[in-house]
């Protein structure tokens, strides 16, 4: 039998675009049903301490609120912490929203509203008074350095001598790095409707990540049996991370549905968004020592970052610092700090968005003090094995992104000195960075059906957070079966349907997608095998002489519609369902998608703002299931590391322990002005071993090293190196 | 949001006769409605204002223009007598907000938007201008946008328009009427420094409306300049902005205007050092006086230090705009 991929790797549109730039595709907070009632949060203006009192009279008071819960008044949820940890839990006690007089943190939610729509359970809301018994908090990581703890994390242990390397090294970089807190704020604002059905199961849909954990979490925390809790998430309006753990939102329209035992619906606000997991802020020291020619002898990465008081968060902040590059005495550590605030959640890259920061910018510091080209340092240094784990690359054609991306960029006209090209009143500067995120793999599960009309509909119980998973699944299904793609329709996001792991951490195409195909494979694999039965002239030909494509079976001269073998069978159609795992072949290897970036800034001389003028960036992800959706996935990512660089951070008045800038006004993103033209190029890269699909993933790769790039590119331009991002133009004054 | 009655009244009498201290009168509501969200502004009664046909903009007698209040910021910037005429103007709208804003918002509303202050937006927080008597915590919290000239212990806000930044450059009159009748309030006078009531930002009585914005006869229509410094390109608030106006003759300065936003509670201008150009040549050495000079008294806070070199550079680049004029530096008007 042979497999042609014909759809895979072109340059599809998404499939369900249309529905939603017209409207359609309906969204968590979007769903109708008459007697909906509106539950609003009443939010902890307090850091730390306990409620005394909430005073709900007057908010009760007014026509058409139906209830107020809190502490004091909600349905029975557990008391154990196992029962509210998830796929995507951090060590420690899980929050647990209206469980008791606790103030955690400033923003918490400490009442829910339900009123018979939105307005009137937001002005009653604010007509809800608490009143507080404050205890002193702690915001600040900076005025904690003296109470932090070692992470509990799998860091690799030192190899080597870091110390005696670093000491009698040539060339030698000692910097700190400070990255601020960030919140992933995607376009739709968390919600859940859920919706009370007439035999008291809920119908829940959620703006999730994982249908499938937000369904345990509510199994666990309100003991309901799995089979009254669907979780839907046709579709996700963005998520970043932000949906990976069930938010607060869900558990407290469940409170009120089951309370109530009516239908109800929670959508934080804008400044709500603000008062949950986020991209921590760290403090990152580099420390490189290298020889005159710059290979690197010493690498050194110690980490702090932030998190809450009742849970540790970790990412994978330092590990790339022993697996991008070749060195031998390699020394990393990662501590927390616990603070009066929120845990952090995994944003988008996590841990190498902001780790990736500070070995980026300190290989840059490394290139200038040894006096080489930022480009031929990391040339000279590339690493073929990961020595975190002594495992050689499945594959890894970073020295092809490099060269790509910087005869594309025109790296070769680089002056070296900063402060040496300008464009009237502008530096100009040239930064590049290196990227890498690892490509993983998890178990997951789909369903394949082919019907009498020659129909294929694929199953899992994934979501489509606006990367195109929708669309790469129909690619992946549609050639692996043989049908055409308009044939095909890939449903997801329903905790009903097979098995899935939460969407996150590039790992959906690879896990997921390796499913589908087998699901197909099989699928089609049961087709031929009735149709040897059934048409003699397929029974006759040799098996190698068939192959499936856009719809057909074609076995010598004769073609076969899909439709209508499945027709012929007793049953009228075909089903299968396999669980795909990670593959034995991928044990002895490491596996990682790498980039490199490339960046034009213009500063104004007198005025410190800064423009991203062109970048380019240069993507080795194995196989590129749809370049188009791959394509603005790593826009994307690119303009959320220019953010990272120039824009984005949480501001919190550590004296009122309260987060400020809780809006899309004063919290910035960049906007299309800030950004010139970014290129994407898809180096070829040839992996067989990572997964089935050759493909490795492209949702975080876009966003690492972006913001070292561009941090580089201004020191070039400027002369000035400014280690604490973002670099606002005060900085550069 | 407050639960509110809602009236559109069809004459600008019957508009002010319903106004009183507890309702707001809305047109294009871009910011009104966000404060109604969040609580900080809670009126009981919202005078729809949008069918009094306050909209065109017209000659005067004198050769000036008069602006109806609600001409949309986008159709005032657009408008061919003022890309023409008056271009610092066109300039300083078009460096605000987003074209989807700059449609909806009016001529009168962007005169009367509330500062940007987060303590200010915050119900979670205290705020002399939203809750006066409740303190000011930006005053020593996060201060970095906050004003570093004419602010008072009671509050550090700043204006957040840039408009009106070029309106108080070109010396505008704001026309106003009100249940006692109508009056005329030259732009310098309109808004007011914070003193110990900042939660009274102009010197509107409540029932007062804008009805009209008057400009005085063109000027600076090659020289001008309004240059907006900001945290990112487009859609951001001025940490600084400078507006410049010169007119020249014969290489000598005739006259000055030089106002700055974002720095104070409402557009700073100081007519005794717009005086020290005069009759000067335009020269960087000029120019870094007169910054030095309007930033005299400034008294910068915790974060926003800044700004008052920052400040200082802004007005010596966009007088040298200015003075280069519009053609030269490829101005598109």
């Amino acid at each position: 039998m042979n497999i042609k991929t014909a759809v895979v790797g072109t340059a599809m549109d998404r499939v369900d675009g249309v529905a939603k730039v017209t409207g359609q595709a309906r969204y968590a907070g979007e769903y109708p049903q008459a007697g909906l009632l509106h539950g609003s949060v009443v939010s902890s203006t307090i850091a730390r301490g306990r409620v005394l009192s909430i005073d709900t009279a007057q908010a009760l008071s007014v026509p058409g609120v139906i209830a107020v819960l809190d502490h004091a008044h909600r349905p029975r949820i557990s008391s154990y912490d196992d029962d509210y940890s998830d796929a995507d839990s951090a060590e420690g006690t899980p929050f647990r929203p209206l469980f008791n007089d606790r103030v955690l943190y400033s923003g918490q939610p400490l009442a829910l509203v339900v009123a018979q729509s939105l307005e009137l359970a937001r002005y009653a809301g604010s007509l809800v008074k608490v009143e507080y018994l404050e205890e002193p908090h702690e915001t600040d990581l900076a005025s904690v350095l003296d109470k932090t703890h070692p992470a509990p994390a799998e860091t690799p242990a030192p190899r080597g001598d870091f110390t005696g390397q670093f000491a009698n090294a040539a060339v030698q970089v000692d910097a700190t790095y400070l990255t601020a807190n960030e919140h992933h704020n995607p376009m739709e604002p968390h919600a859940s409707t859920v919706l009370y059905q007439a035999d008291g199961s809920l119908e829940i849909h959620d703006k999730t990540q994982g249908t499938q954990n937000c369904q345990d979490y509510l199994h666990k925390v309100f003991d309901l049996p799995k089979e009254k809790v669907r979780v839907l998430a046709a579709f996700v309006g963005g998520a970043f991370g932000s949906g990976l753990r069930p938010q607060y939102q869900l558990p407290l329209a469940v409170m009120a549905a089951l309370h109530l035992q009516r239908s109800v619906r929670v959508t934080l606000t804008r400044q709500q968004m603000f008062t949950f997991g986020y991209r921590p802020r760290t403090q990152q020291r580099l420390r490189l020592g290298a020889d005159s020619q710059g290979r690197l002898l010493a690498i050194a990465h110690d980490a702090l970052g932030q998190t809450s008081r009742f849970e540790d968060f970790t990412e994978h902040l330092v590990e790339w610092s022993g697996m991008l590059y070749q060195c031998d005495n390699v020394a990393l550590s990662y501590r927390l700090a616990p603070l009066d605030v929120y845990t952090p959640l995994d944003m988008r890259a996590p841990g190498a968005a902001s780790g990736m920061i500070a070995l980026e910018c300190a290989m840059d510091e490394l290139a200038c003090a040894a006096d080489i080209d930022p480009l031929e340092l990391r040339r000279r240094n590339f690493a073929a094995i990961n020595g975190n784990e002594g495992k050689p690359y499945s594959s890894k054609e970073l020295l092809a992104c490099y060269d790509q991306g910087a005869q594309r960029f025109g790296w070769g006209n680089r002056r070296p000195q900063p402060r040496s090209m300008r464009h009237g009143q502008q530096l100009v500067g040239w930064g590049m960075a290196g990227g890498v995120w690892e490509a993983m793999q998890m178990k997951a599960s789909a369903k394949a059906r082919i019907d009498g009309a020659g129909h294929l509909t694929v199953s899992s119980a994934t979501t489509d957070i606006g990367t195109g998973t929708y669309t790469v699944m129909t690619q992946i299904a549609a050639d692996a079966a043989g049908a055409r793609v308009q044939d095909v329709t890939f449903v997801l996001g329903d905790s009903s349907l097979p098995t899935a792991p939460l969407q996150g951490g590039s790992f959906t195409v690879s896990s997921v997608g390796s499913a589908v195909r087998q699901a197909c494979l099989a699928l089609r694999s049961k087709v031929l095998a009735h149709a040897r039965q059934h048409y003699p002239e397929v029974g006759k030909a040799p098996v190698e002489k068939i192959t499936f494509a856009d719809g057909y079976l074609q076995a010598g001269n004769h073609r076969l519609a899909l439709a209508d073998i499945v027709a012929s069978a007793p049953e009228g159609f075909f089903e299968v369902q396999v669980e795909a795992a990670p593959s034995a072949k991928r044990k002895p290897f490491a596996t990682a998608t790498h980039c490199a970036v490339f960046v034009e800034v213009q500063v104004d001389e007198d005025l410190g703002s800064v423009k991203v003028t062109r970048v380019v960036s240069a993507v080795a992800a194995g196989r590129v299931v749809n370049p188009k959706t791959a394509r603005s996935q790593i826009l994307g990512g690119v303009i959320w590391g220019i953010g990272m660089a120039l824009h984005e951070a949480t501001q919190t008045d550590h004296r009122l322990g309260r987060i400020l800038n809780h809006n899309l006004a004063e919290y910035h993103i960049p906007v299309n002005a800030d950004s010139g033209e970014i290129e994407v190029i898809f180096v070829e890269e040839h992996d067989d071993i990572v997964n089935e699909l050759g493909s490795k993933g492209v949702g975080e790769i876009g966003v690492v090293g972006v913001a070292a790039a561009v941090a580089n590119a201004i020191y070039h331009a400027t002369g000035k190196r400014v280690r604490e991002f973002p670099i606002t133009l005060d900085k550069l004054l | 949001m407050t639960p509110f009655s809602y009236h559109k009244p069809a004459s600008v009498g019957e508009a002010v006769g319903l106004a009183d201290v507890s309702s707001r009168f809305i047109a294009g509501g871009t910011n009104l409605v966000d404060l109604m969200k969040e609580n900080v502004v809670r009126p009981e009664r919202l005078i729809d204002i949008t069918g009094l046909g306050l909209n065109g903009i017209q000659a005067t007698a004198n050769g000036g223009v008069l602006i109806g209040a609600l001409v949309s910021n986008a159709e005032l910037a657009w408008a061919s007598v003022i890309e023409q005429h008056y271009p610092l103007l066109a300039e300083a709208i078009l460096a605000g907000a987003s074209p989807q804003l700059r449609n909806m918002a009016s001529t009168g509303g962007n005169l009367l938007q509330r500062t940007r202050c987060y303590y200010f937006y915050d119900t979670g927080t205290p705020c002399n201008k939203r809750e006066p008597g409740s303190g000011c915590p930006a005053r020593t919290g996060l201060n970095r946008i906050h004003a570093i000239l004419g602010a008072s212990d009671a509050c550090v806000a700043t204006h957040p328009s840039d408009m009106c930044v070029a309106l108080a450059a070109l010396e505008a009159v704001v026309h106003v009427q009100g249940r006692a009748g109508k009056r005329q309030i030259p732009f310098a006078d309109f808004h007011r420094l914070p003193g110990d009531a900042p939660e009274r930002d102009n010197q509107l009585a409540a029932d007062e409306l804008i009805t009209a914005l008057e400009l005085p006869p063109p000027t600076f229509e090659d020289h001008y300049r309004y240059l907006k410094i900001r945290d990112r390109a487009s859609y951001a608030f001025a940490l600084v902005s400078v507006a410049a106006g010169l007119n020249l003759n014969g290489g000598v300065i005739q006259d000055a205007r030089l106002a700055l936003g974002g720095v104070a509670h409402k557009p700073w201008r100081d007519p005794a050092v717009e005086r020290t150009l005069i009759g000067q040549a335009p020269t960087q050495a000029l120019f870094t006086q007169a910054a030095d000079a309007l930033l005299q008294g400034a008294e910068p806070l915790a974060h926003n230090g800044f700004k008052v070199p920052l400040a200082q550079r802004a007005i010596v680049r966009a007088l040298s705009d200015a003075a280069l004029g519009a053609k030269a530096r490829g101005a598109t008007s």
